[in-house]
């Protein structure tokens, strides 16, 4: 391990060479290969068809029914629905802009060089512009709630349930090992109860229950009551990820902060809590990409995030049949997100260990 | 120094301030729970609902689907819900066994060294990974109501029947006889350690009991035919069941590849070699070596895993299949006991993730007296 060159990655030929070598080891492994191949080829000749080669790219439903293949017409037709509801048309460039600013935001929280109290200052500013621009006021005309929708809704549930949610957690984690009785009982509550139950009971209590707990005549968006439950939801999983890495963590960290001089705060902000989250960067890692895709359970409530736009996209009456194409559409953005979310993960894991690595070495 | 603090500064010491805030943040938690339940009790009464559990002994007067337990539209709401309950009880449960078994075989296949196998797999069980569970679910659940009709049903293997009413499976009619003589084998097979060396001789004998018996009186398969517009005969699964159960167990068997495979890399290397250097083949190091130990750190997983699919099986309700909390929900728009439908649902979930967080930790406990065999 003396530079570069020892660990460049192989090139092409190489890891041919070696993907052979290792399909075809022994007898066995090579039938296993070749049957595995001849079904593969089978499966996917059919499937290529219907995607690629017999789809109908542009036209009306009578156009796709005519076809053997995909109806991608019927995406195309749909997309506008699909990724921003039922947002009046001629406003979606609002949309469009507020989900830019939302997407923007994130992928700066996602880059270290970024880290700083800034960040917070810039969430609150780029929150207060999205909810702006969709919104409307201040000269802009005003779009009601219920009709925001698709790609906006599950980026903004997303991202300020994580961003709301995590600090939440890390105090919960905070009050699950404190002295103090009433506060460890309190936190033990909150996070047990609410990881006890399914992610639809929580909005069920939040759309239902909750309404009826305040003063008649006091309402409150139904949004922002999903967007407060999901918080709390990504709160109680990313706390308990959080006090599983405090624990972790050898008393004599905290000790040797003390005698420092730190303070409490001080130590848990500076040594503790930045040991802590490093080792359980994987599984914080793995909550948020289940988070993303466990927003589309607002469907129950009857918000309209991209999956229920998609939901009603396939059963438009004058498209219907085409419910794959609809659903493989919205599989396809789901993935890229997740799996974007899972590569980030981890890259920082591999950036923090290099640095950890560094620094425990000098 | 401390006997001056101590003496004069006792209510600045740490325990007193302890103890005054968090007497302080309980009073506010109290103050706030009286307010928002005062507002509660008001709101209901104005609308004129009385708070209390009375109102399960009302006739339910909605229909339910798929009821395993008898029910009629005049039975009470409690009765609803226990048919909830069931329907859910049962969808968990098929999904936990079907999951867990395609969980490990999809897991040991990716360790196979064989590079076809592990990538195809890889892919599959990436691409299920990241995609949400309710775009599976509602995905199949429109695939299985776009199907054929049930004249035109397709057939994929005989006694398996798919077609917008459902799924239908021949299931071999067996006397008392023959259910008895399979219970015996499963005994055996799971007590066959205990037995000692004549282990494998007693569950030849109780196999071979159960293939006379087989030969003797042979099985009658009910097998499904059309009747009508209908098939007639067989277990029919309805488009719901079917698409929640092929949802459940396509994420969640997904998963626990992952944790099975994970369990199973986490066995330091050395007992794969000390086993090849015993003479065991690859198949023996896993199954008597590698396996045992992987199983220990599963299990916990494992629990979890079966305690969120039951949590997600609730998803039934966006797709009409009764279960729990779509009964609830029914419940709760009926009647306007929203409180009190919701406090079920919780308890209900509560109870069973409590059961499950006890099993676990009884099962720790064993292992840290007995170690694994125990």
């Amino acid at each position: 391990m003396t530079g570069a060159a020892a660990v460049r990655s192989p090139g092409l030929r190489e890891r041919l060479q070696a993907f052979g070598g290792r399909a075809f080891a022994s007898p066995g492994n090579a039938m296993v290969t070749v049957v595995l191949g001849v079904v593969t080829l089978v499966a996917a000749v059919p499937v290529v068809r219907w995607a690629l080669v017999t789809a109908t790219w542009t036209g009306t439903a009578e156009d796709c029914r005519a076809g053997a293949g995909a109806c991608w017409a019927f995406v195309g037709a749909k997309l506008q629905f699909m990724v921003f509801g039922l947002y009046p048309p001629d406003a979606q460039w609002r949309a469009l802009l507020a989900t830019v600013l939302l997407m923007s935001l994130v992928v700066m929280s996602a880059l270290p060089r970024f880290w700083s109290r800034w960040l917070i200052a810039g969430w609150a500013m780029g929150i207060a512009a999205a909810l702006w621009l969709m919104g409307g006021g201040l000269g802009l005309p005003s779009v009601p709630t219920r009709m925001w929708g698709g790609l906006p809704v599950t980026l903004a549930l997303t991202a300020i349930g994580l961003a709301l949610g995590f600090p939440i957690g890390v105090l919960m984690a905070f009050g699950r090992q404190s002295r103090r009785p009433l506060l460890r009982a309190a936190s033990a509550t909150m996070v047990e109860g609410i990881r006890g139950i399914p992610l639809i009971a929580v909005l069920y209590v939040a759309a239902l229950v909750f309404p009826l707990a305040l003063p008649s005549g006091l309402q409150v968006d139904k949004l922002i009551l999903a967007q407060v439950a999901v918080a709390l939801f990504a709160a109680a999983y990313l706390g308990e990820a959080v006090r599983s890495g405090l624990q972790m963590i050898p008393k004599r960290q905290r000790e040797a902060a003390f005698a420092l001089g730190f303070t409490w705060w001080r130590s848990m902000r500076l040594v503790i809590l930045p040991q802590a989250l490093r080792v359980v960067l994987p599984s914080l890692v793995s909550i948020a990409v289940g988070f993303f895709q466990d927003t589309s359970l607002v469907v129950v409530i009857g918000l309209f995030d991209l999956l229920n736009t998609t939901r009603l996209a396939a059963q438009d009456p004058d498209w219907l049949g085409f419910h794959t194409e609809a659903y493989v559409f919205a599989a396809l953005l789901y993935f890229a997100g997740s799996s974007s979310i899972t590569r980030y993960g981890r890259w920082l894991e591999g950036r923090l260990r290099v640095r950890g690595a560094s620094a425990i070495g000098s | 120094m401390t006997l001056f603090r101590n003496s004069v500064r006792d209510w600045n010491t740490a325990r007193w301030r302890g103890v005054i805030l968090q007497g302080l943040g309980l009073g506010i938690c109290a103050v706030a729970l009286w307010w928002l339940a005062r507002n509660t009790a008001s709101n209901l009464d104005q609308r004129g609902i009385s708070v209390g559990f009375e109102f399960l002994r009302q006739p339910a007067n909605f229909a339910i689907g798929e009821a395993w337990v008898r029910y009629s539209p005049d039975d009470t709401l409690a009765r609803a819900i226990l048919v909830g309950l069931a329907n859910t009880a049962i969808v968990s449960v098929l999904g936990w066994m079907l999951a867990t078994v395609f969980g490990f075989v999809v897991g040991l296949l990716r360790l196979s060294r064989n590079p076809v196998l592990d990538g195809l797999l890889r892919g599959a069980v990436d691409f299920v990974r990241n995609i949400p569970l309710l775009l599976l679910l509602l995905f199949l659940a429109a695939t299985m109501h776009s199907l054929p009709s049930p004249r035109n049903a397709l057939e994929p293997v005989s006694g398996v029947i798919l077609s917008d009413r459902g799924l239908i499976l021949a299931y071999p009619g067996l006397t008392t006889l023959h259910a008895v003589l399979a219970l015996v084998l499963v005994g055996t097979l799971l007590l066959r350690t205990r037995l000692g060396r004549r282990g494998w001789w007693v569950v030849a004998g109780a196999a071979g009991a159960l293939a006379v018996a087989l030969s003797i009186v042979p099985p009658s398969w009910r097998s499904p035919h059309l009747e009508g517009f209908n098939f007639v005969g067989g277990v029919t699964f309805s488009p719901e069941f079917a698409a929640l159960l092929f949802a459940l167990v396509l994420h969640h068997g997904a998963h626990i590849s992952e944790v099975v495979r994970g369990a199973v890399l986490a066995v330091p290397q050395r007992q794969w070699d000390a086993a090849a250097a015993l003479g065991l083949s690859r198949f023996q190091a896993t199954r008597l070596v590698v396996l045992p130990q992987a199983i220990r750190a599963m299990v916990p997983l494992l629990a979890n895993n079966c305690v969120s699919l039951t949590k997600n099986s609730s998803l039934a309700v966006a797709i009409g299949f009764p279960d729990v909390v779509s009964v609830l929900n029914t419940t709760a728009n009926q009647t306007g006991h929203a409180v009190e439908t919701m406090l079920i649902m919780i308890l209900v979930y509560l109870a069973l993730s409590l059961a499950v967080a006890a099993a676990l930790n009884s099962y720790n406990r064993r292992i840290l007296r007995h170690g694994v065999a125990g």
